[in-house]
Formats: structure tokens, sequence, C-alpha cells
């Protein structure tokens, strides 16, 4: 396993990134996401207007590509509509789960597209999608309650 | 030839490279590596014995039934038990503790009763004793620590009351790695009254026990933590205790007479072996403690202190690196070593050590509340085994520095 592609200068950068590393002053949606066999925490917090993401941010612990992967996908949810974001997050479980991507889709992924080697190892690949999890979780429980 | 290189050539799997890397195994506290010898007894039981034993009059039968309860005796004689019935046979530590809980605890304790345990358990020696107390209403509480992170004396004189029916520890932590005095808990929770559940675990594979010594109630390890397969644990216990205790597992095997309405169980150790057994497990289990009496605790007992001594002054020259259960001042620290990289989350640690070959633990290490204790996410673990080399302690070391950077951190 070559370490460069997985801890790329894009990751640790974004794994030390406080940018989105916070409370939400009003967040109308938070759900914590776990992974109790690592001991990654996370708690992701979104204000949603409209079927917009007006902000959204997090709070927690977690390793370095738990929170790359976090603060990514934060990155790019942000001020986009609340299906936009779902399918987000569809394309990059598919990504992980090793699933062929078009290359628009890989396009759309952005930076989130950097951590398509994670898929290489199946050790890390729960922390990579844990964010993207418990958004997906996150919209879920919201329908629930409509 | 030296000691290590001369032991690590019984291990077909140290020899293996890891991607473009010499294997570094230092995960030897969550399983140890098998000498071929036991791989090879293992091997020779499928190909040459393998019949189930105690139910054919055949001679394959016979010899089956031979090899399992010679690795009874065996077992016997390495923990000093005084009969060779007091070895109950079962898949792990795990289920050794199960069993206890579930046939002594849920049997003995009762509701205003209290179950004592330390901080530092292991889920499986933790889980179990919570269900118990839940289920008959007893308190379940805890041993904490002194500053050095050993269990705290005064828990143990102040906290042993006649409330108490069981106390459970573990003789070393898995993940502070400091031998408890057993023998004092247990003298102190027997003038109470209380038994006391000896989690063995991390012990057995790396110094001399004796049971009876310790007077420990209740003693369980697993074979995998020593050179053993995996699916192959052992239970002692007192023979009256044991006889004393409804049986767990039932079925086959653990019976003498059957009726419609009635059953007549088995004598011990039969009476908490229901089932077809692991033989071929107890085969590896045998070749195992052949193997461990060769080498000797004295000479285990010293290289791993060497090992140990050795990577912690290494990590203390290293300002980033956080240890815990390392500065006991009783000297009593066995060869697992528990630390944190400042900045760095365990699980990165680990990976990178990975890329350099070196294989540790990252996580809670099944023990969740002692994280929280220790106010720790998650930590990093190195555990050593006699077969490990002043060499492995040097690429551990090696690769840990690069560790920081990778990420982009400052060394
Ligand atoms: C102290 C201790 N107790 C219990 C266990 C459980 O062992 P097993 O998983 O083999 O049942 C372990 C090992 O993981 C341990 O280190």
């Amino acid at each position: 396993m070559e370490l460069d592609s997985i801890y790329t200068e894009l990751i640790s950068e974004h794994s030390r990134s406080t940018e989105h590393k916070h409370h939400l002053e009003c967040p109308n949606m938070s759900l914590k996401g776990r992974n109790p066999s690592c001991g990654d925490e996370i708690t992701l917090e979104l204000q949603v207007e409209d079927g917009y993401i007006k902000d959204a941010s997090f709070v927690g612990i977690g390793c370095a590509i738990s929170q790359a992967s976090t603060s990514i996908m934060i990155d790019l949810i942000k001020g986009e509509s609340v299906a936009k974001a779902r399918h987000l997050a569809n394309l990059f479980l598919r990504m992980i789960k090793r699933e062929e991507l078009t290359e628009d889709e890989e396009e759309e992924l952005d930076e989130a597209f950097a951590l398509k080697n994670i898929s290489n190892m199946p050790a890390r690949v729960k922390c990579a999608v844990l964010s993207w999890h418990t958004l997906e979780e996150a919209f879920k429980e919201a329908e629930g309650i409509q | 030839m030296n000691n290590t290189v001369k032991f690590k050539a019984d291990f077909p799997l140290l020899g293996k490279p890891m991607g473009n890397n010499p294997l570094v195994y230092l995960d030897n506290g969550a399983t140890t590596q098998k000498p071929l010898e036991v791989i090879k007894a293992i091997t020779e039981y499928y190909d040459s014995f393998n019949a189930n034993p105690h139910r054919g009059a055949y001679e394959l039968s016979i010899k089956a039934t031979d090899i399992y309860e010679n690795a009874r005796i065996k077992t016997q004689k390495f923990i000093n038990a005084k009969y060779s019935h007091e070895i109950i046979f079962t898949k792990n530590a795990t289920e050794s503790l199960n069993l206890v809980a579930y046939s002594y605890g849920l049997s003995h304790v009762g509701a205003g009763d209290e179950v004592l345990i330390a901080i530092s358990e292991h889920h499986s020696n933790l889980v179990p004793w919570q269900y118990v107390c839940q289920m008959k209403g007893a308190t379940l509480k805890y041993i904490y620590l002194e500053e050095d992170h050993n269990l705290s004396q005064r828990d143990i004189e102040e906290k042993i009351t006649e409330k108490t029916k069981v106390v459970a520890v573990a003789q070393v932590s898995n993940v502070l790695g400091l031998i408890n005095p057993v023998k004092e808990i247990v003298a102190r929770a027997h003038e109470e009254g209380a038994v006391v559940v000896v989690d063995g675990s991390q012990s057995v594979p790396h110094m001399a026990v004796d049971v009876q010594d310790m007077d420990a109630d209740f003693f369980v390890f697993s074979g995998h933590k020593m050179l053993s397969p995996m699916g192959i644990g052992v239970l002692y216990g007192k023979e009256k205790l044991l006889n004393d205790m409804p049986p767990f597992l039932m079925g086959g095997d653990m019976i003498d007479y059957v009726e419609e309405q009635h059953t007549d169980y088995a004598p011990l150790p039969a009476k908490f072996e229901a089932g077809t057994q692991n033989v071929g497990g107890a085969a590896g289990l045998s070749a195992a403690i052949d193997y461990l009496n060769r080498v000797g605790f004295e000479y285990i007992e010293k290289q791993e202190k060497e090992l140990t001594e050795y990577a912690i002054s290494r990590m203390k020259e290293m300002d980033y690196i956080e240890l815990y259960g390392c500065d006991s001042s009783r000297d009593n620290k066995t060869g697992i070593v528990t630390f944190n990289v400042k900045d760095v989350h365990p699980h990165d640690v680990s990976t990178i050590m990975d890329a350099h070959g070196v294989a540790i633990r990252a996580g809670h290490h099944c023990a969740q509340p002692l994280m929280i204790y220790l106010k720790q996410n998650a930590t990093c673990r190195a555990s050593f085994y006699f077969y490990n080399s002043k060499e492995d302690v040097d690429k551990f070391i090696e690769a840990l520095s690069k560790v920081r950077g990778v990420l982009g951190l400052g060394a």
C-alpha cells in the first residue's frame, strides 16, 4: 500500500482544517454518526431551508480520513439542494463500494474523488463513509418525521 | 544464532513479508502467531486421529479421547490446578467468563448484592457482570486506578465488603499491561466470603501461573494468545464450586441419564462440556504448552521485559508520544505498551505503521469504560512476545517517528 495515495496533501489539509468544525447557531437538523470499532464520532449539523442546505458544520473526533471526508463533504453540499446532496452521497458511497462511475459523476464528486483509494483499504472504508452515511440518515430521518 | 532468530524460524508467518516489508508483528495481545509444531499437531490430529471422543468404542475414538484428555492434564499442570477435572475446555476466555457469570453469577448473586470489577477490565469480564447485576438487582462496582494506573489500593481494601459476592479482575490488563495484585485481592475477598474470578488472558502466555498459590476460585484464558489455535479456551474452577453450579450449556456429552422429565448430569468436567468439543484445538494447545515449557517462562519474562523497557525508553525520547500504564512504581510491567501520538488518531497511526510492515493495534481494545476513564477516544497498543527482537522495536520506533510527518504535522 502506498501511503501517499491515501494521505495526500489534500486529505491531510482537510483533516487539519477547522473551517467547518464548529456548532451552527441555529441548526434544524443534527445527527450523530459513530464507528464504535474505531472510536470515530461526529455530529453533523445542518440548517435546511426550502429544500436547500443553507449552512452545515460538524463536531467530533476521528481519524484523519473521517475528518477529511467530513470536511470535504460539507464543502460540497453547502448551498446545494437536499436532492443534490443526497445524489452526491449516493455517488460517494458507490465509489467507495468500487462501483464504476462515469467521468461526469467523478467530476461531480470534485475533491471527494480524492478519497477513491480508500476503497482499497477495507479497514478504513468505514472512516471514509461515516459522514456520508450520517448525512443520508439525517435526511431519511427528516423524511420520516414529515 | 541468537535466541530470537532461532524462535522466529519456528513461526512460518513471521518469515512472510507484509507488502514490501518484512513483518514486524507487535499485536501479540490480540493473538500470537503459531509455531510449526502447533500447526503440525493440529494437522496430525485431523489426518491421523480424527474421531468423536468419548463416543466410540473403536480405536480411533479412543485415540481422539486420549489426545483430548491428555491436553486437559497438560493444562492442569501448566497452571498447577489440583485436579484435571477442574479444567473445563471452552471456545475462549470470553466463553469461560460467560460460563461463570451465567452459571455461578445468576445463581449466587441476589438483589442488593454487589459484584466488584476493575475499570480496566476487558468487555468480556465486564458485560457479563453488568448483565448478572441487571438481572438480579445487584450493583456493579468498580476498582479505579492510582495515579500510576495501578489498581487503587484503597478501592481494593474498601470496596470488598460483606455485600460483595463476586470479584472479577484481570491478572494483567490488556491495555495497561500491569500485573495486578490478584493474590492479595483473593485473600481480601475470601475474608468477606466472595469468590474471585481471575482473567488470565494476558498473564498465562507470559508468566508462570499457579492457581492454587493464587487461590483463585475461577481462572480463565484463551489458547490463541499463547501460540494455540483459535477456538480453544480454558476455565479453571475449584472442584467444589463447579460441582455446586448448574450446567451452562446442555445437551449431548454432559449427561449420565436422560429420562422424559429428568436428567442426571455427568460429573466434572463433562458437565460443562456439552456437545462435540474442539479436539484439534486441544491437540494444538497441548503442543503449545510443550513449546512454551521448552522456551521457559524465565526466558520469556526476561526477553519481554528487555524489549518493553527498551521500547518505553525510546518512546520517552519522543515528546509527542503519550504513554499509559508505563510509569508504574511497582516493577510489574509486562510487554504491553499503550500510547498515543499527539494530534494523530490511533487508526491513522496504525495505517501508517502498517505501511512499514509494523502491525500494532488501534482502537478501544474492548475496554471502553477504561478509555472513558483515561479520557481517550482510542489508543494504540504495541504488545511483545518472546519471539520479538530488539530490531523489531527499532523498526517500530522508526515507523512511529514517521507518523506525524505523513500527516503534514511537525515532528
Ligand atoms: C484481558 C482479556 N480478557 C479477555 C479477552 C477475550 O479473549 P477472547 O476474545 O479470546 O475470548 C482478551 C482478549 O481479547 C483479553 O485481553
